[in-house]
Order: structure tokens, then sequence, then C-alpha cells
């Protein structure tokens, strides 16, 4: 790895790496040739439908299941019964863990249903019309018990227990009684108590938001077959097809090397995709009927079974100088899990305070079981829910000191050699520069009219980095394909094609990436934690690289001289040796001589990368609230972040444009709605409404690059950064612009009527 | 209950297929006629991945039955890019990397075709609100906005 760092990040010699070129697989996308998770089919595939419980929490008394069977068309019907028990272990997915035993019974109910949407039952059959009248012929018999779905309620004593045998970790002493409470989290320095006493201003809020889902357009898709011989072949959109094999492997007792998980094109996934919910059953069903299986959600099952991210609540406390130097914070966190353990509350306390260097700090955090579907990573995981709370809260104390939002942070901002929060001491990172970038920007110092303001706001995210595998082979005439096991979720193909072409120094267009099953490429962790053009990009850079060594050593061997006296450069090779007079060998000229100097020409490199750079993004965004309706509109909005490097900058810009409409969305519209029996009332997209393009302006991103040293070309995961800072960047306008501080997302104009209603009395 | 013998033209072909009377022209378009580019996202018509353009009207064929399309013209994804070339539209899209998982972009594709056909010089308010039916969950719309006008400047170029 030590002799790419010695190529500067940045370098004028780049060719390739930073420039926009057409992604490889553009054209396939615009034509609609690319092959989703829907559409892909298997002969004699039956079609798999999915029974899910009406009630948000139920005992399963009983599941009569023979009038389905006796249903013709109908091939099989499974239950909780079919499934082995799982061992209660936790799998490291890489940016979030899962618990193997809870996986399993979220997949299918086992002896309760624990949300609206979880699925009991589910049936194959010759067509989509006798799957669904199949699921009306299943017969269960449930007792409704209590439900809760809000997390301090869920976190009372007296509240409905979802899990009878869960007890609160992290608690000073193990509790007698359990409770929806898993974990409570801490983290500190210093001695806040005393420093809160010793401060000039001291500021606190409290802050709430409800759970959001990944809005991916591309519903959940599988095909699976079970072969007589016990050979399984899945076809599925996931953000891992190793990650789909693994939990496949697990739910149903099977050896990973029965599994073959070819990945399908992914329609979105951002985080909702981590995890499986119809492969298993697919898997299932296909073995007991002896046909291949196809499965794929409704919009209403992507809702109520899939998804989302924690409700939460947040409490923030800051105690300042006048000066604006922050000594003391305190932040409590709850999030809801949903049905089983494992809400992203533990991200959200690290990132809390990431941003900023506090001598003296607490920050608790509570992990709480619902009856609601169990969360699932959402870009970031944790982040935009903490931000929402700090980043509010500090707005309202550079009002109270009278100071300009950037200011204060600067004023406090983390920086080269300051202790994270969360542990480690940061290195090569970008955040006074992202902070200069927006305050510097036109943006921040244009004038606003009536009913308008602005709202700045900073986010942070670690980054992965990770387990990858990438190979690099070259074609009898020179070309050159690029395998990797990531799937390309935003344009990731280009940027390994990119990094490849420019390391072996030869067109991007003799450069072809693929994306391989389970079988053809070795290990990699699922694309998640903004890990794939760091991790993965690595390996093929460093794959690229054994075969630029590799043609060197051939190179030397045509010519009879030493390696040393042959360089790589422009694509071919070149001899140094003053006494032979030999022109250049290309890259084509050394494949087509391959089976004399020692057969193909290829390289396979597995890492475990480590280095990711941390993110840093700022963003400012005005706003204009309609004093009649309370709605709002977003003006302008400009996002800045350190990248370290962009590779493909115009897909870096995406990411970093797509995920400030997130978040948008998340601070106006966007939010689960439960009846009082607690069933989703808006599982549609016309009731759950993300934001359109009319609701939406330009999106201006200010790439900041500060480089990552121990990256090839100095690249920094991009796509978490950009959905944690809009929730308060939109929150603290709609302060300026009405003098009011909003502390309950989403900020829809009933809520904001009321305030207006208020404050004008 | 007996399936419906439907004629119509699909990307200028005539076609003939069976449907069941409760079937959507998305369903004949991916399962019988192996037309896969028109996308599902919702079924309700929300979204519009599945976006085509029949007669000379966008519909989500999601919300239209396949029997519906008897002696009409529907033009899909399938029949955008003409004789190995691709569209202004789907050249623009690649070249402001206004796609980034691709799964809305056949929806978003058709959507700014019909646009481009009755207005050819849109502003991008007026783009924006005409795409508002086309969900897009990765770009922020962003650039697709910019793809869209620039393959209209284009387009007006060719026509003069």
């Amino acid at each position: 790895m030590s002799d790419v760092l010695d190529k500067p990040a940045g370098s004028p010699a780049l060719k390739i790496v930073g420039s926009r070129p057409i992604r490889p697989d553009g054209a396939d996308k615009v034509t609609g040739r690319a092959a989703f998770g829907a559409d892909f089919n298997m002969p004699g595939q039956l079609v798999g439908r999915v029974l899910r419980s009406p009630h948000a929490h139920a005992r399963i008394v009983s599941i009569d299941t023979r009038k389905a069977r006796a249903l013709p068309g109908v091939k099989a019907v499974i239950t909780g019964a079919d499934f082995p028990d799982v061992a209660s272990e936790m799998h490291d997915g890489g940016e979030s863990a899962s618990n193997l035993r809870d996986l399993a019974m979220n997949v299918m109910a086992r002896t309760k249903a624990l949300y609206n949407g979880h699925a009991v039952a589910a049936v194959a059959a010759v067509s989509a019309a006798v799957a669904e009248a199949a699921l009306a012929l299943i017969e269960v018999t449930y007792e409704v018990l209590p439900h809760v779905i809000d997390v301090e309620a869920a976190m009372a004593p007296d509240a409905p227990v979802l899990h009878p045998h869960m007890f609160t970790e992290g608690l000073d002493a193990k509790p007698t009684t359990p409770s929806n409470i898993a974990k409570r989290n801490r983290l500190g320095r210093g001695d806040p108590d005393q420093a809160f006493a010793e401060a000039d201003v001291v500021f606190e809020g409290r802050y709430t938001t409800q759970a959001v889902h990944q809005g991916y357009i591309e519903p959940h898709a599988c095909v699976a077959s079970w072969a007589e011989d016990g050979q399984c072949e899945v076809w599925s959109s996931s953000q891992g097809q190793f990650m789909v094999r693994t939990y496949c492997a697990k739910v149903l007792g099977l050896e990973t090397s029965s599994i073959r998980v070819t990945p399908a094109e992914i329609g979105g996934g951002f985080g909702g995709k981590t995890t499986v919910y119809l492969e298993p059953l697919a898997l299932a069903l296909s073995r007991q009927s002896g046909h291949p299986v196809k499965m794929v959600m409704t919009r209403d099952e992507v809702f109520r079974a899939t998804g989302p991210t924690s409700g939460a609540v947040i409490l923030v406390k800051f105690g300042a100088r006048s000066d604006g130097t922050i000594i003391a914070a305190d932040v409590e966190l709850k999030c809801q899990a949903g049905a089983f353990a494992g809400s992203p509350v533990g991200a959200a306390s690290m990132t809390a305070l990431a941003c900023y260097d506090i001598a003296n700090f607490s920050i608790t955090g509570w992990d709480v079981v619902t009856n609601s579907p169990k969360v699932a990573a959402y870009r970031a995981p944790g982040a935009p829910i903490a931000a929402f709370g700090v980043e509010s809260a500090l707005d309202d104390l550079a009002h109270k000191l009278e100071m300009d939002p950037i200011a204060l942070r600067e004023k406090n901002a983390v920086r080269d050699g300051v202790k994270a929060a969360y542990g480690p001491k940061f290195t090569n990172i970008g955040f006074l520069e992202t902070l200069a970038a927006i305050r510097d920007s036109d943006h921040y110092s244009a004038p606003l009219g009536r009913n308008q303001g602005r709202g700045v706001a900073a986010g942070f995210w670690f980054n992965v980095g990770g387990e990858s595998t990438a190979a690099v082979h070259v074609g009898e005439d020179g070309s050159v394909a690029v395998v990797t096991g990531s799937p390309d979720i935003g344009g990731s193909r280009a940027s390994m094609a990119m990094m490849a072409a420019e390391t072996l120094e030869i067109p991007l267009d003799r450069v072809r990436p693929r994306i391989a099953d389970t079988a053809s490429i070795g290990f990699s962790m699922l694309t998640g934690g903004s890990r794939t053009t760091f991790a993965t990009g690595m390996a093929v850079v460093q794959a690229a690289e054994k075969v630029v060594a590799d043609l060197k050593r051939r190179a030397a061997l045509i010519w009879e001289v030493a390696e040393d006296q042959v360089d790589w450069a422009g694509g071919a090779a070149h001899c140094l040796d003053p006494g032979k007079d030999v022109g250049p060998l290309t890259l084509g000229d050394i494949a087509a001589k391959a089976a004399t100097t020692g057969g193909p020409i290829t390289a396979q490199v597995s890492l475990n990368a480590q280095g990711a750079g941390p993110g840093f993004g700022v963003h400012v965004c005005d706003v204009e609230v309609d004093p009649e309706t309370g709605h709002v509109t977003v003006l302008r909005y400009t996002a800045a972040q350190d990248v370290g490097k962009a590779i493909h900058p115009a897909y870096v810009e995406g990411q970093v444009q797509g995920g400030v409409a997130q978040g948008v969305g998340w601070a106006l519209n966007e939010e689960y709605i439960f009846d009082g029996e607690g069933r989703m009332e808006n599982a549609g997209f016309l009731d759950y409404r993300v934001p359109v393009a009319s609701d939406l302006p330009m999106i201006d991103a200010i790439l900041v690059e500060v480089a990552n040293p121990r990256h090839p070309f100095g690249a920094k995961g991009v796509g978490e950064v950009p959905i944690v800072p809009p929730l308060a960047a939109v929150a603290n306008a709609v302060r300026g612009a009405i003098g009011v501080r909003m502390t309950d997302l989403p900020l829809s104009p009933p809520k904001i009527r009321a305030v207006l209603d208020a404050r004008d009395g | 209950m007996s399936k419906l013998h439907v004629s119509t033209v699909v990307n200028g072909d005539p076609v003939e297929f069976l449907a069941d009377p409760a079937m959507t022209l998305l369903d004949v378009l991916r399962d019988e006629l192996n037309l896969t580019g028109s996308k599902e996202g919702c079924g309700s018509g929300d979204c519009g991945a599945c976006s085509v353009i029949v007669d000379d009207r966008l519909v989500c064929s999601c919300l239209m039955l396949a029997a519906e399309a008897e002696g009409r013209r529907v033009a899909t994804i399938e029949g955008l890019a003409q004789g190995g070339q691709l569209h202004p539209l789907q050249q623009k899209f690649l070249e402001h990397a206004a796609l980034q998982c691709g799964f809305c972009t056949p929806g978003l594709l058709m959507a700014s075709k019909a646009l481009l056909d009755v207005n050819p010089d849109p502003t991008e308010t007026e783009v924006r609100y005409w795409l508002a039916g086309n969900l897009c969950r990765c770009t922020g719309y962003d650039k697709v906005v910019r793809a869209v006008m620039d393959a209209a400047a284009e387009l007006r170029q060719e026509r003069v």
C-alpha cells in the first residue's frame, strides 16, 4: 500500500480521477435494459405472497392453513413452524450489527406478532390471484395485546412489554423486571455538573422526531430456487449479496456455500436494504413447492414491514462562556428500535457532539423496543436525529450569545489533534474548511425578504472501511474487467472503473466494471457506511497495481532485461536499459503474449480497509413561511462537505443533493402516522409525502477536498453526511422566518399555523 | 373470467395480447410483453416509475387497464432510443449524471419526453411541476431538471 501513498491526492497528474465521464452502466439505465429485483424471472416460477399481522401486538394462538393448501394452484404454505430456531447471536454487518434470532423472528413471526405488517405466513401459487386468494383462506387466531409505539410511553414502567426476556443492558445494576428498554449507553468526559455551574449562559431544549422511511422507489424483490439437491440460488435487490447469503444461511440453517446470491440492480436502498425480508421466505417456499418462487413487495408492505428509522426524543443542554466557548454539554437520546432491539442510538450518541471540542459532557442513549417495524439503517443512522437536537440548540445558543451561528461553531469546532467525543483523535479532517466554505459563500450573505429565514447546521459521519474484494482481469486484447462484490447503488461502477484506469494509465473506455455473484468474487461487506469508494476502491487500486507489477515483469521477460529496467507509463511498458533498442509494449501487446509469459494476466485483492476519513458537512438553507397556510417553501439551499477527493465530482454532488432532499423531507413532510390500534395510516406515497421536484430548489453542492492519506486518491466517504444537517438547517431557517423555535418534526403546515396563531394572539 | 383479446401498437409495432380484464397495462408490458423497463414503485399512480405515453398523453401504466390499450399507440422507454442512437433526453441524463440508482429513470424520461412534446421551451418551474408526479429518492432532482432543460435546448437547436 505504501507505494500508492506517494501519489499526492489532487495531483495535476491525475487524468481520469476528478473528471466527469458518463457512467459505464449509463446506457442500460436510460434504456430500460438494467435488470432490477423484479425484472428477473425463472422458468416455472411461482408467485409468493405474505400474510401480515393486522394487529400491532398479538399472541398467535393458532394458524390453520388447511383451506389455503386445498385451493387449486397453491403449491406451498409456510408459517413460523417451518423455520428452525436460531440462537441469539450478534452478527456484525460492518456499519451495524444484527441479532440473528431477532432477524429470523422478524422475517416470520413465531409466537407473537409484534407490529402491524409482521409476517405470519406465506404462500406460493401459480399466479398472484391464486396466491392472494390463498392468503384470505389462512385462518389465524390472535389474542390481541395492548401495544405501545411512542418511545417515552414504551419506557414507562407500566408499558406493555414486547419481550418478557428483555432486561435493560448497560445499567449500573441488572434490573429485576423485564422492560422495553433494551440498552442504555453512555459517553462522557470531564465534570459536566461543575462546568454547567461555571457557565455564563446555559441553554436547554427538548426535540422530537417521528419514524421516517428510507423511501427507495424500488420495492423489495427476489427470485429464489431451492433445488432437489439442496443447492440454492437467489436473485435479489439488496445492498449486499454476501449479506443476503449470510442471513439466508442463518435463518434457514444452511451452509453459505449452498447458496449463490446474484445481485440485481438496486433501485435505492439508503440503508433499508441492508437486511433481508423476502429472501428466506422465498427459499422456504421453493423448498416446499419444488419450484422457483418470485416475491415482490407492494408499497404498502414496504411501509408496514420494512425500514424505517427511529422516532426519537432528544434532550440537549449547553453551558457556554460569554465569548461562545462551550464548556459543558448534556445530551440524552431516546430512540425507537421497533419490534426488536437495535435502534441507531449508539451512533446517534457517538455523533451527537462529534463536531465540537467540549471539555465536559455527558451523553446518554436509550434503545427502546416498540410495536412498529424493526428499524433498519437509514443513511448515517441516528446522526440526523442527534444533529436535529444539537444543531437546533446551538442555533438558540448563538441567539442568546448574540453570535453569528457559524462563528459559534468555528469557535468550538474540532480540528486535527482533537480527541473526538466518541474516542479517537481526529486527523486530516476538514470541518473548519467546510464552515469557511459556507461562511464565504454568496448564499450566506444574500439578502432575505419578508417571511423568510436562514438556517445553518453542521453534521458528521464516521464513514467506514471494512472487508472488500476486487479482481482485475486483462483480456487478450488488453481490455480490462474490474470485478467487485459491492452493489452499485448510486454510480460506484464509475468510480471503480476510473480508479482502475487511472492506476493502469489506460483510457477509461478500456475498463468495464462488473459486480459479481457470491460464488464469483471474494467476500465483500455490503454497500453501506459510505464505504464502497473508499474500501472497495482501495481493493481495486491495489489489484490494478498488482497487474501493473505483473505487466512490468512480463515486459522484462520479453525484453530479457531486469525488472527494474522497466517503467510503466501511459498504459505501456518502457525499457530503461539503454542497451536495448526496443519500443514500448502496450497493455494490449503484453496481453497478446500472455500465454508465453506465464498465462492469464489477473490479480485479486481482498482487504479489510482501515482509516476511512470522517466526513463533515455544513449546510445553509433559506425558507419562506406562508403565514396564511403555514406552508414552508425551501427557497435556496447550499451544502458544503469535506469529501477528501471527489473521484467523480458529479456523482459526489448527486450524493450531497440527494441527502439534502431526504433531509428536507424528514424536516417538513415525512412521518409515520399510526391510528389508535397501532396501524400505519399513511402507508403509501400519496399520504407519506417524500419531496417531489416542485418542492425543492436547485441544491448547490460545494465540495471541499481535504485529502484522506489512507486512500490512494484521497477519498473519504460521502453518501451519508449530507442527510445529517438538513433537519436542523430547515428548523433553524423556520425560526429565522417566524421568530419561534419549532422542536417537533415534521414542521407541517398545521403545526406552523398553530405556532403563528399563538404568536400573533 | 375469460381473457380479452387486445390489439394495440407498442413502440411503433403492432402487438396483440390476451389480458385478464383486471390486468393493468403495466402488468402486460412487464409480464406478457417482456418490456420490463417500465417499473412498479407503488401500483397506485403516486411514483410515476411506470410512466408511458398513450397516444399523446402521459399516463401511469399501473392505473390503466391493459384492455384500454385497444386501438391505441403505447410508447415505452424501450422505444425512446432510435436506430441505436440515444434520444437527446437519454444522452443529457447521462451527461448531467441525472440518475443514481436508475429505477425512476425510465419514468422520468418518458414524462420528460411528454413535456417536451407539448412544451419545447419549459421554464425550470414548469419542468419541476410537470415532473412532480415522478418520485426520485436519490438525486434531489437538481441534475434531473438541468438535464431536461439542456435536452430541450438541444432539441430546439435541432429544429432550427
